[in-house]
């Protein structure tokens, strides 16, 4: 220590003009400085100087610097106290970076602030060295500025100071304890120093933005790739040169990585580009187009919207930065909102289409419809409801009462039906009609509706125009009395029609008991006819054989038109007995075996005398299969007398034939038929009729009662058998009896 | 009309009882101009006493009578062993039905609906007659009628 560097030139840094100034002060300070004249002090010098250097050599730190700096100064110059401050890097302020001979404390909390432009230490900076005398006096303490030295003297050296530059300013102020002159040495001293010292700083504060600049480029990268765009920044010939991580995703991808994912990107990258073509940008300026990628993960579309901008950069170049917006999603939702947009549209057209039809349906109820709300307030109408409460234009005072009692009444109403639990709620309202003022009772139906929540939203009311009903019950009601009266009517007549029928009936009885009465009166009347015919009769069959003696021809031939005049006399009372005994019931069947031959052989022989005196031919044509036949013999034969008597009666010539053969179902058939005048088709249904002759005329040509046929025909039915005719005008009839072989007892 | 005059003579005695007189007369005038001896009973009473005083060969019996019918008279006859054997020979102008069945129970042995001619009943009775003589012990029933005129 205490010994310089040696072979170092003097140094040339100490200013003429801050010499001459500190001239007086550098006198003052005899200062037990090194002499510089002696060879062996010029060595020492020289050595202490290498020593300084060398000891810079590997400090790095300012306030470590300055430790050693202070350090050699004491050995090198015997200054003992001493400090070193040192600009804070960014701040107005200078504060010990290090200190020597100085409490400790005072030391490092001392600092200068550079915008106290009063302080003389500031002052200070800048000049090369100021000398701050030791303070005797209270004035003198005035005078100067608070420092670890206190009273006593010190020098101020600015460190970095430089005459020539006015930019740069001092970083550093040394202040050495010391009333002496600045040694020379000092002057290298401060110059070398100042010059490691503004070293160091500048390597500190070239660090310090260099770390600043990388710190704000990694905020920029964690901002671009944070932003989820894709961002690129290319130059003009489309490369790369900056790109956030969704843009890298997009556009770049390792030799690692599928070939699928690389031709995507390779895809990408050539629609970038062609996108990104400088004619494409120089057209617009700030481009805003739509680009369609490929999602190198899945391969699916991705809809990009790019926004580049052309960057002029003067040390870079042209470039392009290109933002791409992810619009897929965005189309989608848009897709899905013009989408809901149209369903919207299409359900609230859907809804007027509703509205309109439920208010057309509304209003073309014949019926008031009114709706309320749950504060009892009308929500809306239709025309006929509007009609009924309505004030009508020009309405006079009495149409107005009208329309307000309606009014009140319906509001009446419906606040009852809002205070009551009921869901619906019937009733009559008298209302008046506000167009001829007539009482209108209206029946009254409300419901009310009920939001899902089961809140009242509103009552409907359809209101009733009773008066129709009413008429119509009344009508009604007269209708019913008439049917009543009408019902009445018809019983009264049904009671006469039963009580008339009643009454035919007794008649019918009556009629009945009378014919058969009269049956019976025919029967007796018939006994008493006979019973005098029978002598007069016998009387002259005797006369006519001459019991009573010989008689000349002309009294024989008077007789016999007595006798057959009373034969044929004979012969109407019996057929008129006949027909009564059948009317009354009173013919009864006897059943017994007959055989057709002998019986038809009576039949003749009987007739044989009116055959004789025909002079006709009878022909007899019996079946030779025949058998005997269960009926009434004599109900028979005089069936056949009749038929035959008949066929012989209106024969004038040819033939009359019996026949009798075997029918099927068990039946006989026994024909009278005759050669005679026949019947004519029309007439051959009324020969059967009780008293019916063909030839009515008083001058009829053939007698008889014209019973013959009748009583036949009923002898027939009797015997379950029937009696028909077949006839020709002028050729001829069949009369056929059919009878069953075995007659119903 | 005795039975002394029966047996005097050959001729056959035969009761007519009839209540109508023209009817009565005429058919015993008849009968006695045909050679029959007749004797004549206007009832059912007076011709029981005739068929017991009379005995008759055979009796003509109208069925419709005063104070005794027909009927009645004949099942008297036919219950009487000593006028049982007379033929009875039903007469009447009632042709209502049931009249011959009801004449048949009584013990009628023939049956004639008038009007009937004298010739005709005469006829029925010599038939009747006939019957009874050929068989004697056999009862002269005849199924047959005499024929109605007309």
């Amino acid at each position: 220590m205490g010994r310089l560097p040696a072979g170092l030139p003097a140094p040339a840094v100490v200013r003429p003009h801050a010499a001459k100034r500190n001239g007086a002060s550098g006198k003052e300070t005899p200062g037990p400085v090194v002499g510089l004249s002696s060879v062996a002090g010029r060595d020492v010098r020289l050595a202490a100087r290498v020593r300084l250097l060398e000891g810079f050599l590997g400090r790095t730190e300012v306030s470590e610097c300055a430790q050693y700096a202070l350090h050699w100064l004491t050995d090198a110059t015997g200054i003992e106290q001493s400090i070193c401050l040192v600009r804070a890097a960014g701040e107005p302020v200078m504060g010990a970076a290090a200190s020597r001979g100085l409490p400790a404390d005072a030391a490092a909390t001392f600092a200068i602030s550079l915008d106290d432009w009063n302080s003389p230490l500031v002052a200070a900076i800048g000049r090369p060295h100021t000398l701050f005398p030791a303070a005797h006096t209270p004035g003198d303490r005035r005078r100067r500025p608070s420092t670890p030295f206190e009273d006593a003297a010190f020098h101020a050296v600015t460190l970095g100071f430089s005459s020539s530059s006015s930019e740069q300013r001092a970083f550093g102020l040394l202040l050495l304890g010391s009333s002496n002159r600045i040694v020379p040495e000092l002057e290298w001293f401060t110059s070398v120093f100042s010059q490691k010292l503004d070293q160091i700083l500048r390597q500190r504060a070239f660090t310090e933005g260099d770390r600043k600049q990388g710190r704000e480029r990694g905020l920029l990268y964690s901002i671009i790739n944070a932003v989820t765009d894709p961002i690129l920044l290319t130059d003009t010939e489309g490369r790369l040169l900056i790109a956030n991580s969704r843009a890298l995703a997009l556009f770049t991808a390792s030799e690692e990585e599928s070939e699928g994912r690389r031709s995507a990107v390779r895809m990408n990258n050539m629609l970038l580009s062609s996108a990104l073509s400088s004619k494409a940008i120089e057209e617009t300026g700030a481009a805003r187009r739509e680009l369609l990628l490929v999602n190198p993960a899945d391969g699916s579309d991705l809809l990009f919207e790019l926004l580049s901008t052309v960057t002029e950069d003067p040390r870079h170049g042209t470039g392009v930065v290109s933002i791409l917006r992810n619009v897929t999603d965005l189309r989608r939702a848009t897709e899905e909102i013009e989408e809901n947009y149209r369903k919207l549209r299409t359900a609230e057209i859907q809804a007027r289409a509703e509205s309109d039809r439920l208010n057309l349906i509304i209003d073309s109820v014949a019926d008031p419809i009114v709706v309320t709300d749950a504060s009892g307030e009308t929500s809306m109408m239709n025309d006929p409801a509007e009609q009924l409460f309505t004030i009508p234009l020009r309405a006079s005072a009495l149409e107005q009462r009208w329309v307000q009692a309606n009014d009140a009444h319906f509001s009446s109403f419906i606040a009852g039906m809002l205070v009551s639990a009921d869901q619906r709620r019937v009733g009559e309202i008298g209302m008046t009609d506000p167009t001829t003022g007539d009482p209108m009772p209206v029946e009254a139906i409300a419901g009310k509706i009920l939001s899902e929540h089961g809140e009242l939203t509103a009552v409907v009311t359809i209101l009733h125009d009773r008066r129709e009903a009413i008429e119509k019950s009344k009508l009604y009601e007269q209708l019913k009395q008439a049917s009543d009266e009408l019902e009445r009517k018809i019983q009264a007549a049904t009671a006469d029609i039963a009580q008339q029928n009643e009454l035919l009936r007794r008649q019918a009885i009556e009629l009945e008991q009378a014919s058969a009465l009269k049956s019976q009166f025919l029967a007796n009347m018939s006994h008493e006819f006979r019973t005098p015919l029978n002598a007069m009769l016998g009387y002259t069959s005797m006369l006519l054989q001459g019991v009573g003696g010989p008689l000349g021809q002309p009294v024989k031939r008077q007789l016999s038109r007595v006798e057959s005049n009373g034969r044929h006399l004979l012969t109407i009372i019996n057929e008129i007995l006949d027909i009564s005994r059948i009317e009354a019931g009173r013919m009864p069947l006897q059943i017994s075996t007959v055989k057709v031959p002998e019986l038809v052989a009576e039949v003749r022989s009987e007739l044989e005398p009116i055959i004789m005196r025909s002079k006709l031919t009878l022909t007899i044509d019996l079946a030779k299969d025949l058998r005997p036949i269960t009926t009434d013999r004599q109900k028979v034969k005089q069936i056949l007398l009749n038929l035959l008597s008949n066929a012989l009666k209106f024969t004038h010539d040819g033939r009359v034939t019996i026949s009798a053969k075997r029918l099927a179902d068990r039946t006989i058939a026994l024909s009278v038929i005759d050669t005679g005048i026949g019947i004519a088709s029309a007439d051959q249904e009324k020969i059967f009729e009780d008293f019916r002759q063909l030839d009515n005329s008083p001058t009829r040509a053939y007698g008889g009662t014209g019973l013959g046929l009748s009583i036949c025909r009923r002898l027939a039915q009797m015997l379950n058998g029937r009696i028909a005719v077949e006839s020709h005008v002028g050729k001829g009839s069949v009369f056929t009896l059919t009878l069953p072989t075995l007659s119903r007892r | 009309m005795t039975s002394v005059t029966k047996q005097k003579t050959e001729k056959r005695r035969v009761l007519v009882v009839d209540d109508y007189p023209d009817a009565r007369e005429m058919y015993g005038e008849y009968l006695e101009y045909c050679g029959f001896e007749v004797v004549q009973a206007s009832n059912g009473m007076e011709a029981l006493q005739a068929a017991l005083d009379a005995s008759p060969d055979i009796i003509l019996m109208d069925l419709s009578l005063p104070v005794m019918d027909g009927w009645e008279a004949t099942r008297r006859l036919k219950a009487d062993k000593r006028t049982a054997s007379i033929p009875v020979v039903a007469l009447t102008g009632h042709a209502l039905a049931g009249i011959s069945e009801g004449a048949k129970k009584a013990g009628c042995d023939a049956f004639v609906t008038k009007p009937c001619l004298p010739e005709d009943l005469v006829k029925e009775i010599q038939k009747v007659l006939d019957n009874a003589s050929s068989a004697t012990t056999k009862k002269p029933r005849s199924g047959k009628y005499a024929k109605t005129i007309g």
